[in-house]
């Protein structure tokens, strides 16, 4: 074993040493709020002690002994000696955190030990020695928990049939045993069928195991560690005391029936018993760790993917065949062929999208520890709804909805929200409800963050808006519209900047990151009732359906998505403005022109709005019209950064590679739009 | 071209830096030739809007969106009309590719670093920080480029600027909804 290099197993550690502490995480936060579920106890259980003797096995040892000491607190919470406080919640919680920074520095190569992590150590053993005098002082009459290294210990193992199978070599663990103190074993042999019923593989021995010396209750768990789950394990102090000793006899000899901690100082461990599924099912698809940069694909994906590609191969060779003799006659074949031909691909290339698809849960997981920090710390009193987990988006969307979304969601804690007395006396419950909802529309996802609080004050934010010179006055602005003044740079309604939110970096980051990825972002309120921020996001950035226009002898990409309309204008709609500036009469809307070709620079594009198309574009929530001289058709097109290789160029979002291998430009509407209201604003 | 047997000798005794060499409005210069990825014939190209004058526009470089430069317009050199002879130098610096469009490719030369003078002052005709040096083959002087600082966008965002702002050509209505 030494000689293989277990640093290849490394990333697949901590990929699932991440996962693991998600699991904890998410099963603290529900400990928080119901009573102690056992299942729930016993899942935190198994990640953190997976986390040890995974960190253990790879050489982490300051990992494994901060998991180490965790645990043995949670192991007190699982036997029930220790009741589940918001204090040990909070300091597990606490725990989480330091071992995902102890992951993130060995993850790099740096020494995992974290100065936090001491203090924390400290605490835990504080909060060990103090629950266990707790312990000792209900039960007055038994002997204390605390291992004290002098005793014997009397250790009941009974194999489980899947032991060996298991790779664990009882001889080896009696041998470790022995090196410890002095041994003593004795065999039970009367689970062995007879000769013809035996299967070689499986183990059908208990033994009674006999250890003296000064050994520590951990020294013995160490040896067994591994085991756990394939046997049945009754570690107990040799008791001098006779009634203790009587106890764990009855029990040593009825093995195989549930072990229950029948006495306070007999420590049972019966791992295995219950567990009903296996952790990794707790958490099934990849970490939701941001930087990295795999991906973990269900099977099912991958096993689509290879059907296609398997059917694509079959079309390849059928054409294949009509090309080598191919007469006018058959022009049918081959036509049905490429049809064919273009359904496989467009499946193959749907199928490899969704590769890149993954659950928004990944986003959504982090907001139950997120809300309780900030209601706990805030005073406020804040129930989580989450709605559409399983919602799918592309992962590079995912990753940067992240923080917009925390953003949304502090903004609705921290400001949205009233004190639990304010919304008493508003008649309301007390408790608020943060809804976080997640679901399909149209071509797009969308991301809803509502809350019941107060709502947008109308009053603060047109106060605010004229101060900074936003607007004139907010007479004749709807509320809907007044609300819209928040995504402004620089508006932020915080009276005092908190800790939490307020700092300035306010709604218009939120935008600005939303419409980096093609999406989009609006507000709806109402005093009293609470607010809900809207946040629509392409399915995927690879790939869009876009309109080809012709703009001189250049051709652009318009995203169909942003289309409204495309139009020819008469003259009597058209209003100028002087220099050049039009704008056109769009059933009820004046809408501004923007003529591509000035933008871009063509030569020999048309120049009059009524010689060439108006298309009619939404961006942003307004509207705009972009002269092009004409349309030359609809096209998926698969973007292309302009950033890789050259820079952003505004007014365009990227470039796709026509079918002839020339490239064709996609116009960034948003952006155009924006421009061309921030002037209007202005 | 000296004789094999003395270049190998050479190649022995000190390390030789190879460069490419290319012939610009009757000049040699050479490109480090680990900076180089691929040597291409002129193609058209898709210009993009609000860039600089010498960037011609950008190329599918094997589904790359790669930006191509015309050097004699980034040297401030008289324009000449492409003909068989004009190449596509393709290069990669720090992981971004970008081509730059000369009148012709001549050949590879191993430099001695030692040879490698320090540059003169060109006057205007030539900005001499994207030189790093001159070097001796033949008759003939080779101007060694320093490709990075081409690639420098600080200075083509810069030519942005200076570039008729995006927003004059909108079109702003004075009150619309």
């Amino acid at each position: 074993m030494s000689q293989v290099d277990l640093r290849q197993f490394h990333q697949t550690f901590f990929d699932e040493s991440l996962e693991g502490l998600d699991a904890m995480e998410s099963a603290l936060l529900k400990l928080d709020s119901d009573a102690a579920d056992a299942e729930l106890v016993n899942t935190i259980f198994r990640a953190a002690h997976s986390i040890k003797g995974g960190s253990a096995t790879f050489g982490f040892q300051e990992i494994a002994a901060f998991t180490h000491v965790a645990e043995e607190l949670l192991d007190g919470v699982r036997s029930g000696k220790r009741a589940v406080t918001v204090d040990v919640v909070e300091l597990l919680l606490r725990c989480v955190d330091a071992l995902r920074s102890m992951f993130a520095r060995v993850r790099v190569g740096a020494a995992s030990a974290d100065p936090a992590s001491d203090g924390l150590l400290d605490e835990l053993r504080q909060h060990l020695s103090v629950g266990t005098a707790i312990a000792t002082s209900a039960q007055a009459t038994h002997t204390p928990l605390i291992d004290d290294a002098s005793s014997d210990w009397e250790i009941l193992f009974r194999a489980k049939p899947g032991l060996l199978r298991a790779g664990n070599d009882p001889l080896r663990m009696f041998r470790e045993l022995a090196q410890l103190g002095e041994l003593g074993v004795h065999a039970h042999v009367q689970g062995i069928p007879v000769l013809d019923q035996i299967d070689p593989e499986q183990c059908y021995l208990a033994w009674d195991l006999r250890l003296a010396g000064t050994v520590k209750r951990q020294q013995i768990d160490a040896v067994f560690e591994w085991a756990e789950g394939d046997c049945e394990l009754v570690i107990a102090r040799q008791a001098s005391a006779a009634p203790a000793a009587n106890a764990a006899r009855p029990l040593a000899a009825a093995a195989g029936t549930t072990i229950a901690s029948a006495s306070c100082d007999l420590v049972t461990t019966s791992p295995g018993a219950d567990k009903p599924t296996p952790l990794r099912h707790e958490n099934v698809t990849g970490s939701a760790v941001a930087e990295s940069g795999s991906i973990r694909v269900n099977i099912d994906k991958v096993d689509a993917l290879i059907n296609m590609v398997g059917e694509l191969v079959i079309t390849q060779s059928m054409l294949g065949q009509l090309g080598e003799h191919f007469e006018a006659s058959r022009l049918e074949a081959l036509r049905a062929g490429l049809n064919q031909l273009e359904r496989n691909t467009r499946e193959l290339q749907e199928s490899v999208m969704r590769i890149r698809m993954l659950p928004i849960s990944f986003v959504f997981q982090r907001f139950p520890r997120l809300v309780r920090d900030l209601s706990l710390k805030l005073g406020k009193q804040v129930n989580l709804e989450l709605h559409g987990e399983q919602t799918e988006l592309d992962k590079t969307v995912l990753e940067k909805i992240g923080d917009p979304l925390v953003h949304l969601v502090r903004n609705a804690v921290d400001h949205g929200f009233e004190t639990p007395e304010r919304r008493v006396a508003a008649g309301k419950n007390p408790t608020g409800t943060l809804r976080l909802d997640a679901f399909h529309q149209g071509g797009n996802i969308t991301v809803e963050v509502s809350d019941d609080g107060a709502g947008l004050n109308r009053d603060a934010i047109a106060r605010k808006a004229i101060e900074r010179g936003l607007i004139a006055s907010a007479d004749g602005l709807s509320d809907d519209e007044v609300a819209e003044l928040i995504f402004q740079p620089g508006f932020s309604t915080a009276e005092a900047t908190t800790d939490l939110s307020g700092r300035g970096v306010g709604m218009d980051v939120v935008r600005r990151n939303v419409n980096e990825l093609r999406g989009s972002v609006a507000v709806q309120t109402k005093a009293g009732s609470g607010s809900v921020f809207t946040i629509t996001l392409p399915l995927t950035l690879a790939i869009i359906d876009g309109l080809t226009a012709a703009v001189g002898n250049e051709s652009y990409i318009v995203p169909l998505v942003a289309v409204v309309e495309s139009l020819q204008i008469k003259r009597a709609q058209i209003t100028r403005l002087g220099a050049g500036r039009e704008v056109f009469r769009f059933r009820e809307e004046v809408l501004p022109i923007i003529p591509l070709h000035t933008v871009f620079g063509c030569r020999g594009a048309v120049s009059d709005p009524c010689d060439g198309i108006v298309i009619v574009v939404e961006g942003d929530g307004a509207r705009a019209g972009l002269l092009v001289d004409a349309l030359l058709g609809q096209q998926q097109a698969v973007i292309k950064s302009l950033e890789t290789h050259y820079q952003r160029v505004q007014g365009l979002s990227g470039a796709t590679i026509l079918g002839d291998g020339s490239i064709a430009l996609i116009v960034d509407v948003a952006g155009l739009v924006r421009l061309a209201h921030r002037k209007q604003a202005a | 071209m000296k004789p094999m047997q003395a270049r190998v000798a050479n190649t022995q005794a000190k390390v030789l830096n190879q460069y490419l060499t290319f012939a610009l409005a009757g000049e040699d210069y050479g490109v480090d030739i680990l900076a180089v990825r691929e040597i291409r014939g002129w193609s058209r190209v898709t210009r993009i809007p609000q860039s600089p004058s010498f960037i011609l526009g950008v190329l599918n470089l094997r589904g790359a969106i790669v930006p191509i430069m015309d050097l004699r317009a980034r040297f401030n050199l008289p324009e000449q009309a492409r003909d068989e002879l004009t190449v596509t130098i393709i290069v990669a610096i720090a992981g971004r590719h970008f081509g730059m469009v000369v009148d012709a490719v001549s050949d590879v030369l191993d430099v001695d670093p030692e040879q490698v003078c320090a540059v003169p002052d060109f006057g205007p005709v030539v900005d001499t920080e994207y030189l790093s040096g001159l070097v001796p083959s033949g008759e003939r002087m080779v101007l060694l480029l320093q490709v990075d600082k081409l690639l420098r966008t600080e200075e083509w965002q810069q030519l942005d600027k200076a570039l008729p702002v995006l927003e004059h050509a909108v079109a702003v209505p004075e009150a619309t909804n």
